[in-house]
């Protein structure tokens, strides 16, 4: 286990009588990619601006390699250890090659060694032929191509990203994070990054952060997050829309069961009958069928396509079966099962895809 | 009509033959007005930063009395001046009545509250998060401060532009604090006034043209450097 590059202790950052962040303690871990997730206002700028410094807090410290991280006149000498990618590009009014160089000079480093650095940069992230360019005639994929090289050509330990790409398009988002993937891990950069796309933080990160209202509400790795949210917030916020809560009715031989609005959902755990249960099943451990299937599901319920929503290539089905449940078809089962609103189908799920929220 | 032909002819003669007094009248105006307006600039520049980048109690009143230092009548400026500099005022024993210093003293109060005025306004029209990407690139706050004057170039040449512009023309203040002594405090647009009391249309033209020239050609010098890319 590697050690904490940078820590949090009791940070409180409170703005106008109300609680930004409040966080009485993260580690990250050197050479890890975390990736901080939350809705908008959940207080992510808020912990990436604390950990660079650009946010005074009212009270807790920052530890970076087990040194506390006092304001003051050398507070730069802690952020030249760092770099940080805003939503905008935020570039200066000069040419790309000399944007790119910005951090260098600032560093006070000497015109030739900025050149190799900044050429680097510039070769991994497919930008060299804009070298000349001015800053302000760029598309937004280029321009932020720019700041991250910006960022990465000072060969930072960390690098703090807040929603990088989430001005960008589909097509350019993704290449972008393909190569931004390949060159953070190449050099073992710690990284930092705040999104509000699930999915980018699972493709990314090692690690997860979820936030919301300022507060940490679950940490741990992607498939920790998905596969066993900590509560209906953290489950709905990845994705899963299928939430329920009943009354255990029965419990046998490792599987209980629980009353849904009539109907028994039967789950893979020990709890004792007469308990309340809220929990979650993920679209994607859904099946939907014409027909009872011969699977070894044991949960099967007949019922009726509310609605059925585009997605590209997928289409979220809303069910109703006495309760509501979303899951995923691709374009092709769409119109082999005939699905539209009103369609009777069995949805199916296994015992084991159900995970357990919170037992009252 | 005959009167404004003759005037022009006149005015092109004076030009042409490079007259002592209008050389030596042009000279001046930019000696005083060029001193103003660098002295302007040093006290704008840090001023409308200063006001753009720091939050004080009492801010805002302090941009009001800027944004109304900006249309301060230069007569009014003057009469300030010349009160103050009066051989009996706070400052008469100084000796700068009916001097040069006394005039670019009184234009420097003219041109520096235009020039923090829109180096304020241009601080303020950069992004936001700007200032935060340039600490976050590890910037010292001495180099942050530069950095941003640097991106509001454009905004701050114009600033400049406009106080040279609005002491080089003016003179209410020139004609109070200067007194318009021949070879010592004349500069172009007192001895306009002066030359056209006088009914001398000729050198009048003549010292327009050149004040004309002049603001074209400093400003032209501004505007190249401004949209150099």
């Amino acid at each position: 286990m590697n050690r904490p590059i940078i820590e949090i202790k009791n940070l409180l950052v409170r703005r106008n009588n109300r609680t930004l962040l409040q966080v009485p303690q993260l580690a990250f871990r050197s050479g890890t990619i975390v990736s901080v997730i939350g809705p908008n206002g959940a207080g992510k700028s808020t912990m990436l601006l604390s950990l660079m410094r650009l946010v005074i807090p009212d009270s807790g410290e920052i530890l970076y390699r087990g040194q506390r991280i006092l304001p003051g006149i050398s507070i730069h000498r802690y952020r030249r250890k760092m770099s940080m990618v805003f939503q905008e590009p935020l570039l200066l009014n000069t040419s790309v090659y000399n944007n790119i160089a910005s951090g260098l000079k600032i560093r006070g480093m000497n015109r030739r060694n900025i050149r190799p650095a900044v050429e680097e940069m510039m070769d991994l992230f497919g930008i060299a032929h804009l070298s000349k360019r001015s800053a302000r005639s760029l598309s937004g994929g280029e321009a932020q191509r720019v700041s991250l090289s910006r960022a990465l050509a000072v060969s930072p330990e960390i690098l703090l990203m807040d929603e990088p790409f989430s001005s960008l398009d589909a097509p350019t988002r993704e290449s972008l994070i393909a190569d931004l993937d390949r060159i953070i891990r190449d050099r073992g950069i710690t990284v930092i990054f705040a999104t509000h796309d699930r999915s980018e933080a699972i493709r990314l990160a090692d690690e997860i952060i979820v936030l919301n209202e300022g507060r940490i509400i679950q940490s741990g790795t992607p498939a920790e997050i998905t596969l066993s949210p900590a509560d209906e917030f953290v489950a709905f916020f990845i994705g899963t829309e299928t939430i329920l809560s009943g009354a255990v009715t029965n419990a046998a031989e490792g599987v209980f069961t629980v009353s849904v609005n009539g109907s028994g959902v039967e789950i893979m755990g020990e709890v004792e009958p007469g308990r309340r249960v809220t929990f979650c099943i993920n679209p994607e451990n859904i099946i939907f069928s014409a027909n009872f299937p011969e699977t070894s599901a044991r949960n099967s319920f007949r019922g009726k396509v509310v609605k059925a929503v585009s997605q590209g290539l997928f289409h979220k089905i809303y069910f109703d079966c006495g309760f509501i449940l979303v899951g995923y078809v691709t374009g092709r089962s769409m119109e082999t099962l005939g699905i539209r609103p009103g369609r009777e189908l069995v949805a199916s799920f296994k015992a084991t895809a159900v995970h357990v929220i919170k037992v009252a | 009509m005959d009167l404004i032909v003759d005037g022009v002819i006149q005015a092109f003669h004076l030009l042409v033959s490079g007259d002592p007094e209008v050389i030596q009248i042009t000279l001046l105006s930019l000696k005083i007005s060029g001193a103003a307006t660098l002295i302007s600039t040093c006290i704008g520049v840090l001023a409308g930063t200063v006001i753009a980048l720091i939050r004080f109690p009492g801010r805002s009143v302090i941009v009001t009395l800027v944004n109304t230092g900006m249309g301060l009548p230069p007569v009014v400026v003057g009469l300030f001046v010349t009160i103050l500099i009066w051989r009996s005022g706070p400052l008469g024993s100084i000796g700068l009545l009916y001097t040069p210093a006394g005039m670019v003293i009184a234009q420097t109060i003219i041109a520096a509250p235009i020039i923090t005025g829109i180096t304020l306004s241009a601080m303020q029209h950069l992004p936001g998060r700007l200032r935060l990407q340039i600490l976050a690139l590890g910037a010292t706050r001495r180099q942050m401060v530069w950095l941003l004057m640097k991106e509001a170039r454009l905004p701050l040449l114009t600033g400049v532009m406009a106080g040279f512009g609005g002491v080089i023309s003016e003179i209410g203040a020139s004609m109070m604090v200067g007194g318009n002594i021949k070879g010592y405090t004349r500069v172009l647009t007192t001895a306009t006034v002066m030359e056209t009391g006088k009914g001398n249309f000729a050198i009048a033209i003549a010292l327009g043209v050149i004040l004309l020239i002049l603001a074209l050609a400093v400003n032209f010098i501004l505007t190249a450097i401004q949209q150099r890319k």
